[in-house]
């Protein structure tokens, strides 16, 4: 919603404005609610890691609508912009990086560390639970 | 105010005025906030680097299955905390239209949606709160994990561990952001901002309040959806 006069610098959009990013805010929400609930029944790993894509798709979209229109961030000057969105995109490095060093430090304790994969194999009893709830009192 | 010619380029950086057409407390209130954003930032990933690195983790639908006044043992996953992110939105909603309101030199309207915004951030924190007092009750806190991993197999303390700093940090910034517009109310209702003549300060309180907000979208989609 692009104002040519010069005093608009602070405003950004009326309340037609506010009240359709609220709607798509909602809306986002709603549909990353339902992937969450139809993944409880899916069991097939790709398909889940599928739908936790497409939520975390959802989920930086919402992040875009509350900066650029709550925060009004795209309302602003464009080196404004840059200079908050650009070190931002560290964070493309920062995410990719750490995840895939998660990833791959599991491979290797897999790989190399027999205790570590043995103990991920042992399945809890139901009964060791009951010993580890210190204050149950509800 | 979107620069195309060169003439205009010249005239932001001239001096005399600020080139992001922007108050000063404002782009630092900017610059603040994406320092806390790599704060956070680093938190959730760091989240998620230490759980890529383990073969088993509890599953978020068995740890967070209840609600307020619930009986025993249900399982109603995801229900409080869609509550609780809709409440932030609605609050954060509130604020944009008290920063609208204070543009328009409104002070009935900037102090409702104040009103508004602080009622959201307690009602906010009252549900952290009692998911915090529902979680410690049932065994879990720093250094104690109850549940087991999704596999079946024995967790670590690395879950619980995350999920009270994580999002006791991140409440800590709500408990701040409510005091913060506790502040702006009482300015606004002592007629703080009709004698400066402008509403600028409203509009750095929303900047933080939606900052909340968006941490919270993170936060909530990590903990809880993904």
């Amino acid at each position: 919603m692009e104002h040519t006069a010069a005093h608009e610098a602070h405003s950004g959009g009326g309340n037609k404005e506010i009240i359709k990013v609220t709607i798509i805010l909602s809306v986002l929400t709603i549909v990353e609610l339902i992937l969450g609930f139809w993944m409880m029944g899916i069991t097939s790993p790709s398909f889940r890691l599928a739908i936790k894509g497409t939520i975390i798709i959802l989920m930086m979209a919402k992040a875009f609508y509350i900066v650029a229109y709550f925060m009004h961030l795209k309302h602003e000057v464009k080196n404004l912009i840059m200079t908050i969105c650009v070190p931002l995109m560290l964070f493309v490095w920062f995410i990719t990086a750490f995840l895939w060093d998660g990833n791959s430090f599991r491979n290797l304790r897999n790989t190399f560390d027999p205790h570590f994969k043995e103990q991920s194999t042992i399945i809890v009893k139901e009964k060791a639970e009951g010993k580890e709830h210190p204050a149950e009192k509800k | 105010m979107s620069t195309t010619t060169t003439a205009t380029t010249t005239n932001l950086w001239g001096g005399g005025k600020s080139p992001f057409s922007v108050e000063y407390g404002k782009l630092m209130m900017w610059y603040f906030l994406m320092s806390d954003a790599f704060t956070f930032g680093a938190f959730l990933i760091s989240y998620g680097t230490i759980r890529f690195s383990t073969n088993g983790w509890p599953d978020p639908n068995e740890v967070f299955r209840s609600f307020p006044f619930a009986a025993e043992g249900v399982h109603a996953p995801l229900v409080f905390v869609s509550v609780m992110t809709f409440i932030l939105i609605i609050s954060s909603v509130t604020m944009v239209l008290a920063v609208k309101a204070g543009q328009e030199m409104n002070k009935k309207a900037v102090s409702l949606n104040l009103i508004l915004t602080i009622i959201g951030g307690i009602a906010f924190l009252s549900c952290q709160a009692w998911e915090w007092n529902h979680l410690f009750h049932e065994g879990a806190w720093w250094g104690r994990n109850p549940f087991m991993n999704a596999d079946g197999t024995a967790s670590s303390t690395n879950f619980t561990n995350y999920f009270f700093t994580i999002t006791g940090f991140h409440g800590f910034h709500v408990l701040s952001g409510v005091i913060i517009n506790i502040i702006m109310l009482i300015m606004t209702l002592t007629d703080k901002f009709e004698k400066r003549g402008h509403y600028l300060m409203i509009e750095k309180a929303g900047l933080y309040w939606h900052f909340v907000d968006l941490v919270w979208v993170f936060v909530f989609t990590c903990f809880y959806l993904i």
